[in-house]
């Protein structure tokens, strides 16, 4: 088993056609990822290399079955992209785009609410099961099958936690990026219960960093309801308040949202921390 | 993106918020025409600054008379304003707010801001206007009243009733409260706003309400449909290599210490600065040359960096995903044929492409150092400034 995605998941690419969507579109499918459509508005009837492009993501459902989408377009579109996913029935929608203005993802996220479908994102690196499934931007190739449930808000510092823990014969079962912005689709909370509930993840690393109060939130989720053993990192104690650091969403206001919160949080939930991103492959050894 | 105060005022009248009556200055003359261009005395003068606790820190003064305007103008304009919003170094005042006096009656605090957890509007409001609410928050957590908006539906009378009520305003002042929280609520939405607040929001003595005090933060990444708003910009308040990196789609904060660092990714930017600190030396920035940079974005990473006049020594570190490592390198070579590199650098590379990566490195014949391992670039790091 592994969560969200699996050898069987049909993938269709909004934004297939542009720079980015056709690089990782190739990416994907070189990785072994099932990507049976691609979708941008008025290119409909051409193909990206072997792959049938539509108009609309309900033509490229109904013709292919897809039943995931990836979305690369432009941040102007992006609210448009999801919902135009989400009404075609999707199951699964991972939007990488960055930089989608906060309130369009408000409404977004009230608006999937009244369907059944899961968003991971945006400003997301994607989501992957080894050897199985790749819907996303990352290096396929620093993975490695096996137990361990990864979840982050960040992209390169969630290769930099995959490459130590590959290094250290630890394999992952899926490793999800939730994104970097302030109103996300998929939570830290949803990914850790889909963890509890996956038989093949033993133990569970979780990546956050400042801003917000959602780790906080997971720690104290986590002590109540897992019992698999979770390693916390947490990215920017030396951040200045006040400062949007790279992520819209990775800001200290006023007291809140401190990293210093944060470690106090998981040390509060039985949460096994690591303070030096250097040593996080050598505690995950120790504590799995 | 933020404004200033006086800027934050001009678009509240634009939407019916209530505000006094004033002008900006920006010469101890002009305050005077300002002030007199008032109906009368007290006047308030009013440092203009993109930071808060400008009161406290001697930014905010009554005057009386067209005399003690030009004494405290000038006192004010030109000053170094420190507020534990500004940091020690201080902000120069260059502009001034001239506004009328009010009859205050009572302080009230009032805001809007997205809420990440429920992905709402939330609309915050207390009867401890006036002083900080971070504080009223702490001690008396219910004496903040917190009504959250479904942005689907937009705002409702019964919001407006919750919030007048619960700040217990008089039957009089409930209509203009009701109008002035409506109309801000839609400067809100049509505007992009990550934030505003009032504090303090005035009920005068003849029950009429007043935002007092604005700050306004616009949504940056929603600027692109707002191209108005952008004029409002004011480059005085920003740092010049933060404005230089951003043209570059650079993500660059200047920080105090003396290691220089140049990252791939905001996650690992930041984790990369608290590595530094672990190893016993400080940050001097946070630069994410972000997923996908090309090698000119890496050059002009490296000048900004070398421009900065306390960085002792660079750490770089790099994963290459989107971003190759042989990428990079050639960007890095490229700045160092290009600059005088005189400081230590250290190199940490890994992922997409690394070995070609550190192959154009070392055939570059550069005097870096190189570090096997993050662990190792921190002690190389820390040995360099140490």
């Amino acid at each position: 088993m592994s969560i969200f995605i699996n050898k069987g998941t049909k993938v269709l690419v909004q934004g297939i056609t542009g720079n980015e969507g056709s690089f990782h579109a190739r990416a994907c499918i070189e990785y072994g990822t099932n990507i049976v459509a691609g979708v941008t508005p008025g290119k409909g009837g051409q193909k990206m290399d072997a792959v049938p492009v539509f108009n609309t993501v309900q033509e490229a459902v109904e013709e292919t079955g897809a039943n995931a989408s990836l979305i690369f377009v432009p941040p102007p579109f992006g609210a448009d992209a999801i919902m135009e996913a989400a009404d075609s029935g999707v199951q699964l929608i991972v939007t990488i785009t960055e930089g989608i203005p906060i309130l369009d993802m408000v409404k977004v996220k009230n608006y999937l609410a009244t369907k059944k479908c899961r968003l991971i994102g945006p400003n997301c690196p994607g989501i992957i099961t080894p050897d199985e499934c790749k819907i996303g931007i990352m290096p396929g190739n620093i993975h490695k099958k096996g137990n361990i449930g990864v979840v982050s808000r960040s992209g390169t510092l969630t290769y930099e936690v995959v490459d130590q823990l590959t290094k250290l014969e630890m394999g992952q079962s899926t490793c999800i990026g939730i994104g970097g912005d302030p109103v996300n689709g998929t939570n830290f909370i949803d990914v850790l219960d889909a963890f509890q509930n996956d038989d093949e993840t033993s133990g569970i690393v979780m990546v956050g960093e400042i801003g917000g109060s959602a780790e906080e939130e997971a720690a104290v989720y986590i002590k109540e309801n897992l019992n698999k053993p979770v390693v916390g990192f947490i990215a920017g104690l030396t951040a200045p308040p006040g400062r949007r650091m790279g992520h819209a969403g990775a800001i200290i206001s006023g007291s809140s949202g401190t990293g210093a919160a944060k470690i106090a949080a998981f040390k509060d939930n039985g949460i096994h921390v690591c303070e030096n991103l250097g040593q996080i492959g050598r505690i995950c050894k120790e504590v799995f | 993106m933020k404004i200033h105060e006086y800027q934050a005022k001009e678009l509240f009248r634009k939407y019916n918020v209530p505000v006094p009556e004033g002008n900006v200055a920006f010469s101890v003359n002009e305050a005077k025409e300002a002030a007199l261009k008032l109906s009368g005395f007290p006047v308030v003068v009013k440092a203009q600054i993109h930071a808060g606790g400008r009161g406290k820190g001697g930014g905010v003064k009554l005057a009386s008379s067209i005399e003690e305007v030009e004494t405290i103008g000038s006192k004010i304009l030109g000053m170094t304003l420190v507020t534990h919003q500004t940091g020690p170094k201080g902000r120069l005042v260059k502009k001034l707010l001239v506004e009328a006096g009010q009859n205050i009656k009572k302080e009230l605090y009032l805001s809007l801001l997205v809420d990440r957890a429920t992905a709402s509007v939330v609309i915050m409001a207390s009867m401890d206007g006036g002083m900080d609410i971070e504080e009223v928050a702490q001690k008396t957590p219910e004496r903040i009243i917190k009504v959250y908006v479904d942005p689907l539906l937009g705002i409702q009378a019964c919001h407006l009733r919750q919030v007048g009520f619960g700040l217990e305003l008089p039957v009089a002042a409930m209509k203009p409260f009701s109008q002035l929280l409506s109309n801000l609520y839609k400067f809100f939405i049509a505007n992009d706003c990550s934030l505003v607040e009032i504090n303090p929001l005035i009920l005068t003595s003849d029950d009429k309400v007043l935002a007092l005090d604005a700050k306004v933060d616009f949504d940056s990444n929603a600027l692109y449909r707002h191209k108005d708003l952008l004029e409002l910009r004011d480059l005085d308040e920003e740092d010049l290599q933060e404005v230089e990196a951003s043209e570059y789609n650079l993500n660059y904060i200047n920080l105090d210490g003396n290691v220089g660092n140049i990252v791939n990714g905001a996650g690992l930017a930041m984790a990369t600065m608290d590595i530094i600190k672990n190893a016993g030396a400080t940050p001097a920035n946070f630069m994410d040359v972000g997923g996908g940079a090309s090698s000119e974005q890496v050059e002009n990473a490296f000048r900004i960096i070398l421009a900065d006049p306390k960085v002792k020594a660079i750490l770089i570190n790099i994963f290459g995903g989107i971003l190759r490592c042989d990428i990079f390198a050639k960007g890095v070579v490229d700045a160092a044929r290009k600059t005088n590199i005189n400081i230590p650098v250290v190199v940490r590379m890994e992922g997409t492409n690394v070995d070609e990566g550190k192959k154009i490195l070392s055939d570059a014949g550069l005097n870096l150092i190189s570090a096997v391992d993050l662990s190792d670039a921190a002690r190389k790091i820390a040995e360099a400034v140490n």
